[in-house]
């Protein structure tokens, strides 16, 4: 699949500001005013930010309000109900905690369960496609939720509880790769079955439809940077998980170097899900490949 | 509505035979000729002059070669287009509801106007039948030529789809598969007609006839051998006197 940057960066982004607004849903920390002003400010601007990148690989940007209408079937319109509900709610629930300084729990608690909600409907996007065998797995949503809770964590200063998710994210991350690489053989879709003439012999692709390139080729059969595969997975785990784990329990005396600490470990981890994401798409073989003789 | 229906009256589509076509991509133009400026946006081309052309296209011909274990290689040629399936993934992916399947005869349609050119349904359709124009930024698909089959101002043999009218084989069939009498379903349970990627369960309408089995080729390559044959291996008659005397003649046999 192609790693479409707008894409990748609404993944990431969205994915660690729902993850925060969960926490804030929750209480997690109980900040007021200034501070939970610049706490809320972050989450929105990563959730936003990471919705509005989205709209830019659409044909029609203009019709997207059309994309709320069919909840009943589309995982993509129940992402797209889900992360709006989520960002009312939750602007209630931050208009009491900056300006007037109450929690109003039950609010927070929705706002949080939506948030958690967005993530998955997004997961679920990729989940639900069976032309897809590397995303069509169980294990796709516990990844986005499981990078989603670690960074949220890691963004709302949850200094005992997210070095423990993030190992438990880079766990996930080691499982899905593990996995995704036996995905598409024991989907059972071959070139056989595509063509219907598998079992008449060795099919083989013989000569493309066109000499020239299409919107299938450059949207579903991406190979580009295949080879880097390897150090790229290693570099997604040091930055992702390993490094912010290590900045979060160096012991730090000062509150300065802790701050200084924490920010290396966000922004490692946000360079390093931004790696992970881009394998996503970029190792995702589309069975549409199985025509053209690629993968 | 992005709701499938749960049974549609009809359910019309194609019938392909794999054994008929040659793989002259006749169906291929006459399909973008008439898609370009009838049912919706034009089938747009991208640096169609230059040095790296390409388009968009509703129906695109491939060519597989098939090896079997023993005997000779055989080339297959194969036309794909949507097949307007009955389980359709494309359809219920859509957050728009720009995309649907009609009750009356279950074709797959996009309503370009409600289409914000996501791209999703293109990546749940395992057969690549959608493609994202990209002048117009909205989905194309086969219409199955929704524009022409019930349309009373064209000749009555012009109501099929373009790429059926146009096969110069008769390779491409068009029918009612809903009916087990319609000409097209006795064809596909006569020739065993067979879907694509079964395994995706997406219960595709179009059907594809196999390759019909060939003759025996191993034995004799060329089909001429038997004409070239010598009759007899002694010549008798007058060319058998004339042989014999002319052997006799000073010089020897040859």
């Amino acid at each position: 699949m192609h790693p479409a940057p707008s894409v990748i960066l609404f993944t990431t982004l969205s994915g660690l500001g729902f993850g925060l607004l969960a926490y804030l849903g929750l209480g997690f920390p109980p900040v007021t005013g200034w501070v939970a002003f610049v706490f809320y400010a972050i989450a929105y601007g990563l959730a936003v930010g990471g919705l509005l990148a989205s709209t830019f690989h659409l044909g029609h940007p203009e019709r997207a309000w059309r994309a709320f209408t069919q909840w009943k079937t589309s995982w993509l319109s129940r992402e797209g109900v889900c992360a709006v509900a989520a960002l009312l709610v939750m602007g209630l629930y931050a208009i009491g905690a900056v300006f007037l300084e109450t929690h109003w729990t039950l609010l927070g608690l929705i706002g949080a369960a939506l948030s958690i909600a967005t993530v998955f409907t997004t997961s679920m996007i990729y989940t639900q496609l069976k032309t897809i065998p590397r995303w069509n797995m169980s294990v796709t949503p516990v990844m986005f939720l499981s990078f989603s809770l670690s960074g949220g964590a890691l963004l709302a200063g949850q200094e005992s509880l997210a070095p423990w998710l993030l190992l438990a994210a880079g766990v996930v991350q080691l499982a899905y790769w593990h996995k995704g690489d036996q995905a598409f053989a024991s989907s059972g879709t071959t070139m056989g079955t595509a063509t219907g003439l598998g079992d008449r012999g060795a099919v083989r692709a013989f000569e493309p439809p066109h000499t020239g390139s299409n919107y299938l080729l450059r949207e579903f059969v991406y190979v580009v940077g295949r080879k880097h595969i390897q150090k790229l997975r290693g570099i997604a785990l040091i930055l992702g998980f390993i490094l912010p784990i290590l900045c979060l329990w160096l012991p730090t005396e000062s509150s300065m170097a802790k701050h200084l600490m924490a920010a290396v470990a966000v922004l490692a981890h946000i360079a390093g899900i931004m790696a992970s994401r881009w394998l996503f798409f970029a190792q995702a073989e589309h069975v549409v490949g199985l025509y053209y003789g690629k993968r | 509505m992005t709701e499938l229906p749960t049974t549609t009256d009809r359910k019309m589509g194609l019938v392909i035979d794999l054994d008929t076509c040659v793989g002259c991509h006749a169906c291929v133009i006459s399909c973008k000729g008439w898609n370009t400026e009838n049912y919706g946006a034009p089938l747009s081309d991208q640096d169609a002059y230059g040095g790296d052309p390409s388009g968009t296209f509703l129906n695109r011909v491939h060519s597989f070669e098939v090896q079997p274990d023993e005997g000779h290689a055989q080339l297959i040629h194969f036309p794909k287009s949507c097949l307007h399936c009955e389980d359709a993934p494309c359809v219920t992916v859509c957050p728009t509801g720009a995309s649907y399947k009609r009750v009356e005869d279950g074709i797959v349609l996009v309503n370009e106007d409600n289409c914000i050119g996501c791209g999703l349904c293109a990546w749940s359709c395992p057969y690549g039948a959608r493609e994202l124009d990209l002048a117009e930024g909205v989905m194309k698909k086969c219409t199955l030529c929704v524009d022409r089959i019930y349309n009373e101002n064209l000749p009555e043999v012009d109501r099929v789809p373009s790429c059926v009218r146009t096969c110069p084989a008769g390779a491409r069939h068009f029918g009612d598969l809903g009916d087990p009498n319609s000409d097209v379903s006795k064809l596909v349970a006569e020739r065993g007609g067979m879907d694509l990627m079964p395994e995706m369960g997406t219960k595709p309408v179009n059907k594809y006839l196999p390759p019909r089995p060939k003759d025996q080729i191993e034995d004799q390559i060329d089909v001429l051998a038997p004409l070239l044959a010598p009759v007899t291996e002694e010549a008798g008659g007058f060319m058998g006197w004339l042989d014999k005397a002319l052997d006799k003649l000073p010089g020897g046999a040859s």
